[in-house]
């Protein structure tokens, strides 16, 4: 049973990755609507980010999480190379977890 | 501090970034690998998902559901996480190739790859983006669920390491050139308003989704500019 929803799960998944690809391949899309696409695929990822920010479960993150994402933003909106970013939004919610704040 | 931009040294700048986003990736399939044994599933358990699956969300949401005697909801939940997967690959089309490279290289699409894929402007650049990203995470995902299941709870917490603010802040760091031209970041940022409102009353993956409705705001825009 175990591997069996392990199987579908992952069989399902491919399904949905390579759907996507293919589905794109066989439509013929409108100037307007291939403009469109990478837009949705922007809020999805911006989304993406925001919810893991400032949502744990159905609550909120705290402190510690948004505060090192927040810095890493701002370095990003600076144009801190893409390893600063990440690096000092790690160091940030670690250091104030370290202080007790989370 | 521009040296993204810069052609010659695209490479190494490319690759210092996989290194970069691949040890965060070790970490947290160490925690996802410690987690599956402390959970007392059998070991080739997260081998299997970190393989077959490989998606980190979809693997801990459903980890727990497995480990809890209820695999019909660990494959319901882990499948409407990963649904946003259809617009991604509509989104990025054959940017992996056709073919073999098509069948094989759209396993390893991750939010990861599409972000640094998209981030690209020249299809050949997108092509070997996505390759990199994509062999870089699966491998260093794998790689860390092995020693997360060799080590257990000797890993630690991910989150005392700061690395669930790292992916956000780094997903973030990817989308932020798109988000210059206007209209993309009306909708993103109203998407993503959408995405944590709901996230509170919806099943996980669905609030992500949601976002779609930021599109609703071109409506608007169309208007206005033909006005």
């Amino acid at each position: 049973m175990l591997l069996a929803a392990i199987l579908v799960l992952g069989v399902g998944t491919y399904t949905m990755r390579l759907g996507g690809v293919l589905l794109r391949e066989r439509l013929t899309l409108s100037p307007g609507l291939q403009r469109l696409l990478p837009m949705a695929a922007a809020a999805l990822l911006a989304a993406l980010a925001g919810t893991a920010t400032l949502m744990a479960g159905s609550g909120f993150a705290g402190v510690a999480r948004p505060a090192g994402v927040a810095v890493g933003a701002l370095l990003a909106w600076r144009r801190a190379p893409f390893v600063v970013v990440v690096v000092a939004a790690a160091a940030v919610a670690a250091l104030l977890r370290l202080a007790g704040v989370d | 501090m521009r040296t993204i931009q810069r052609t010659q040294t695209f490479d190494r700048a490319q690759v210092r970034d996989a290194v970069a986003i691949a040890a965060a990736m070790v970490a947290v399939g160490a925690s996802f690998g410690a987690i599956a044994i402390a959970y007392g599933l059998p070991t080739w358990v997260p081998f299997a998902m970190s393989t077959i699956v490989f998606a980190g969300g979809a693997q801990f949401l459903a980890i727990g559901l497995l480990a809890a005697g209820n695999p019909i909801a660990a494959v319901f939940a882990g499948l409407l996480l990963n649904a946003r997967h259809i617009p991604f690959g509509l989104a990025i089309g054959s940017t992996m190739g056709t073919g073999w490279r098509r069948v094989v290289g759209t396993h390893v699409m991750t939010d990861e790859v599409v972000a640094f894929t998209l981030a690209e402007d020249d299809p050949a650049r997108r092509r070997r983006t996505y390759w990199l990203m994509g062999i870089t995470l699966f491998t260093s995902w794998n790689v860390g669920t092995l020693l997360g299941v060799l080590l257990g709870s000797a890993v630690g917490d991910y989150e005392a390491l700061g690395l669930d603010a790292a992916f956000p802040a780094a997903l973030i760091a990817l989308i932020l050139p798109s988000l210059r031209d206007r209209a993309t970041r009306i909708v993103a940022l109203t998407g993503t308003a959408v995405a944590v409102v709901a996230t509170p009353f919806l099943p996980a993956g669905l609030p992500v989704l949601c976002a779609l409705l930021g599109l609703l705001t071109l409506i608007r825009f169309g208007r206005r500019r033909e006005a």
